[in-house]
């Protein structure tokens, strides 16, 4: 276990992240004690599904939360060493969009439609970089052939609805790429997409990454987009990460009940003979997490200690973490 | 029993009583300071209209106007003093808050009838009906407010009918906003999926309208009809003060006309009315305001 | 008539309920503001032909612009199509009116895709559940109307006594519960689900779905099962139709299209889907396509698949080529001039 205070080795790191949003109906426990990390050249996914918390930490890093009603109640967001929660506005601002790039599930509502892509695209050479206009729009253009959007030279004035679904991601993915991040996080960036496009821009992801060596934040709820791309998971659930480890052992042997849950509920092609395995019940509401484990409402191998105590987060080896009182038998297979 | 069937573990439901979305927007509006500011005195200009023996012991109606009094300061017996004729302000005040109040509520409801059914036929069929109903919106939004009031209102002023002209003028020239309000919402309802499941168990027309889309296209109507009803109030403020009000009833706008020849020689006679009507005609606007607001379903 | 005619093995064989005949819906494209010129067509659903059995899913997958929603809009009779019929135990759909009509929709229904938006946010769950019995009085009498609502509810995993609880107090995969709830209401043969679980969180899709095949089990219930997700689709579909630009490119059971598909736009399709397991890496065959799916206001001439296809020649975009066996490739029907096994 890493004290608080040890020095990062990673290129971004999440600390111990506990953030609480202030609602209507009482303080939402979103994050719970959430740490991560990312090197250069890697891919993390971050999987969960909704109310998980998995893009409530991507907003953090990028600090793109309303901050009433959201309040973040202590850790640490770590790039590079450096706690990014505690340097002044100006601090961030500079890493934020240049160093730490982010790209959103609906392109069509992150991007501005009433300007031209390559406006937008160009906007943060022009802003950041002090370049001429001629010379942003120049590399917007570049850009806009390094994300394979044909014609670009043509298409760099058009508006974005004049793009279709799949290209107007790959234009987001341009405006993140241009000013060279360390690091890019992408929100669910094909959850909207067709089948076929979405492997197209999986694929243009992955080209990116190897040629730029950046680090890759994937956070999705697709475990076949996972399991194509991603060195290591992290999975998430009512706030708080409940089993981390690389792709193949996950798969192979996953060391929590929700995990595994999850895992088996995917359609195999067994034939209509047999229903699919299912999680009963519900994600919790964060206004009310049960005491204990926050999945034990819902496993199927719950014992008396998962409603009374909190499980730890427990290492497994090989960098192998599980948060639950049983991962070793889990893991095993023993239950 | 299967995994699929049974209650499912942690039903938010279960905890809850039924709330639908009229109880939630009442649960906002209950905690909204301004929504309690403007209901207190919208209720209190209600109550003043319906009752002004209880607020005044003078009836301005019957009461004598002495020219001794012309123009007296407000003392402990008359609290708001004397206007250019003698008569007590306050209690022409209290009697005439009845004139304002009624036209706007009349008026407001001619306005709702007109509105709701031009609206629903046309954003609900659309089409032919729709462009027809359509024209004629924008014919009567073409013709300037105040002046075909004043014009309706003076063409009928000659025979004693007392504020039903004035309700008529401004119930037929009020309607084109909140028609094409209500006409936008019941062309959203329309396209929602609940709609379209309803067709596809067989709904006819009339279900169609009555339970799924008026419920649901009523809403953004009624804000716009309380703050309608606050420029009513004024509009009759006005008409009166032009003098083509409703005949021999006590107005505000007409005591506005009177005191203002002689706001040299004293304010209050002006001050109290123009008073009364500026908050009667916020609070209404206020009210519609909070209401906006509790019932906005983004915030939902 | 241009499908798969045998009886796929480990499935009832039931007569043949709704046949669909050339169905085509074109909706017209105009310009102008003042007269409205026709300028052309989105030609959205271009002459689809399927049969649905009693007690069988068909799966209809394919992507956004192929038609799928508005033949699902179709079917339901919520648009009139340009061309075709749509024959239901051997009447068309389309010709029907009056107490007609109402024995069809007693016969053929719907659960949408959105649990947000498909159920009226002022009315009770008993009141949405109830409301077939309100439209169709002669199924239920009025008196046991209420008993009947929360049978319904118990049997799609609902708590009867939530029958006055509004929509906005339920969850996602609640709120679709509900709607199959309403759906199944009146007993009908023919289901059209319409995307039923994309909104869906994944562990509660599976719920989801093993109450549709519980249902279908229980009540003979047919199914077209129009999704994007494959693998779902393969899961509870019998038979599987791959739509493109407004045309069905290939029909046949779930293993002839998931084993031994020969339309190349199959086999790219099934190419994109992400295999959930790392070990599969570098083993399958990848296919991709290039660019985005024309606009079906203008598809290509012939084939509409050949802009984007690997082995689209000069006859590909000469002629159409028909949903129909061919030679040399597995035996069910597809709509290619060089249709092959990968």
């Amino acid at each position: 276990m890493k004290s608080g205070n040890a020095a990062s080795g990673h290129l971004l790191e999440l600390r111990d992240l506990f953030v609480e949003f202030h609602t209507r109906d009482g303080v939402a426990r979103v994050l719970n004690g959430v740490s991560y990390h990312v090197d250069a050249g890697e891919t993390l996914a971050v999987l969960g599904e909704s109310g998980s918390g998995k893009s409530v930490t991507a907003q953090t890093i990028m600090g793109i939360l309303d901050m009433p009603p959201a309040v973040v109640r202590s850790g640490q967001v770590l790039y590079d060493g450096r706690d990014m929660l505690a340097m002044t506005d100006g601090e961030r601002r500079a890493i934020r969009g240049a160093e730490i790039a982010m790209v959103f599930q609906d392109a069509l509502s992150a991007l501005n439609p009433v300007f031209p892509v390559g406006w937008q695209i160009a906007e943060g050479l022009r802003i950041r970089e002090g370049r001429s206009k001629a010379e942003a729009m120049a590399m917007a253009i570049e850009l806009m052939e390094r994300v394979r959007i044909p014609a670009a030279r043509e298409r760099v004035r058009d508006y974005p609805h004049q793009f279709s679904g799949g290209m107007r991601q790959r234009v987001m993915i341009a405006m993140a790429l241009a000013l060279g991040p360390k690091v890019l996080i992408a929100d669910e960036p094909t959850t909207a997409l067709d089948v076929t496009v979405q492997a197209q821009i999986m694929d243009l992801l992955a080209e990116l990454q190897r040629d730029t060596g950046m680090a890759l934040i994937l956070i999705t709820h697709d475990l076949g987009v996972v399991a194509s791309v991603a060195d290591r998971i992290a999975v998430m659930y009512a706030g708080r990460i409940v089993e981390h480890a690389g792709v193949h052992a996950l798969y192979a042997r996953p060391a929590h009940p929700y995990t595994r849950a999850l895992i088996d509920s995917i359609p195999k092609h067994h034939g209509r003979a047999e229903a699919l395995t299912t999680i009963k019940g519900l994600p919790p509401n964060l206004t009310r997490i049960p005491p204990g484990c926050p999945f034990n409402p819902r496993c199927p191998l719950r014992q008396e200690i998962c409603s009374v105590a909190l499980p730890p987060s427990i290492d497994l080896g090989d960098g192998r973490t599980s948060a639950c009182h049983f991962a070793r038998e889990v893991l095993d297979g023993r239950i | 029993m299967s995994e699929t069937r049974g209650p499912a573990a942690d039903d938010v439901a279960a905890i809850e009583a039924p709330r639908s979305l009229s109880r939630d927007a009442w649960f906002d509006l209950r905690r909204n300071p301004v929504f309690w500011i403007a209901a207190t005195l919208v209720a209190l200009m209600v109550l003043i209209a319906a009752f002004p023996w209880l607020f005044s012991a003078i009836d301005a109606r019957t009461a004598p106007c002495s020219l001794i009094d012309s123009l007296r300061a407000p003392d402990r017996d008359h609290w708001f003093g004397f206007d250019k004729q003698g008569c007590d302000v306050y209690s022409r005040v209290i009697y005439g808050a009845r004139s304002s109040v009624l036209v706007g509520v009349f008026s407001t409801l001619l306005t709702s009838v007109v509105a709701l059914v031009v609206g629903i036929l046309g954003g609900f069929y659309g089409r032919w009906i729709d462009a027809i109903l359509a024209r004629v919106t924008d014919i009567f939004l073409g013709i300037p407010p105040l002046l075909g009031a004043v014009v309706v209102a003076k063409a009928l002023s000659g025979h004693d009918l007392g504020i039903w002209p004035v309700v008529l003028a401004l119930g037929l020239l009020g309607w084109p906003s909140a028609a094409r309000v209500f006409r936008s919402s019941v062309i959203t309802a329309r396209h929602q999926d609940y709609v379209n499941a309803a067709r596809i168990l067989g709904a006819g027309h009339a279900r169609i309208m009555f339970r799924h889309i008026l419920p649901n296209a009523l809403a953004p109507m009624v804000v716009v009809l309380t703050i309608l009803l606050g420029t009513f109030i004024a509009f009759e403020a006005t008409l009166s003060f032009l003098g083509v009000g409703p005949r021999h009833t006590i107005s505000w706008g007409v005591d506005i006309a009177e005191a203002q020849r002689w706001i040299r020689e004293a304010s209050f006679p002006l001050m109290f009315p123009a008073g009364f009507l500026t908050a009667t005609v916020l609070a209404f606007i206020m009210l519609g305001d909070a209401v906006r607001e509790a019932f906005d379903p983004r915030l939902r | 008539m241009g499908e798969s005619s045998r009886v796929p093995a480990g499935t009832t064989a039931g007569d043949v309920i709704l046949r669909v005949e050339h169905l085509v819906k074109h909706f017209p494209l105009t310009q102008g503001v003042l007269f409205k010129q026709h300028v052309g067509d989105v030609k959205a659903v271009d002459g689809v032909s399927f049969d649905l059995r009693r007690g069988e899913t068909l799966g209809i997958v394919g992507e956004s612009g192929c038609g799928k929603s508005t033949l699902a809009r179709l079917l339901v009779r919520l648009e009139t199509p340009t061309a075709g019929r749509a024959l239901f135990e051997g009447r068309d759909i389309f010709e029907l009116d009056g107490p007609d009509l109402r024995g069809l929709r007693r016969n053929l229904q719907m659960v949408m895709q959105d649990p947000y938006t498909s159920l009226n946010p002022r009315m009770t769950v008993g009141d949405i559940v109830g409301e077939p019995f309100e439209i169709h009085p002669d199924v239920a009498p009025k008196g046991s109307r209420r008993a009947k609502v929360q049978e319904l509810l118990d049997l799609v995993g609902l708590n009867p006594e939530h029958i006055s609880r509004y929509p906005h107090q339920f969850s996602g995969g609640q709120r679709q519960r509900i709607g199959i709830a309403r759906a199944i209401a009146l007993r009908p043969q023919v289901i059209i689900c319409d995307e039923p679980v994309s909104a869906l969180d994944v562990s509660i899709q599976a719920q989801v779905i093993n109450l549709l095949e519980e249902l279908q089990a229980e009540l003979g219930l047919a199914y077209i099962f129009i999704a994007h997700d494959l693998s779902v689709v393969r899961h509870i579909s019998d038979r599987v139709a791959v739509m493109y630009l407004g045309k069905i490119v290939e029909i046949g059971t779930d293993e002839e299209i998931y084993e031994r598909a020969t339309h190349p736009y199959t086999q790219a399709l099934l190419s994109a889907v992400p295999v959930p397991d790392p070990a599969a890496r570098g083993t399958r065959t990848v296919i991709r396509l290039e660019g985005d799916v024309p606009s079906p206001a203008n598809p290509p001439s012939g084939c509409r698949f050949r802009t984007r296809c690997w082995k689209a020649q000069a006859v590909c975009a000469e002629e159409e080529p028909a949903l129909a066996l061919r030679p040399d490739a597995d035996p069910h029907p597809s709509a290619c001039h060089f249709a092959e096994q990968a």
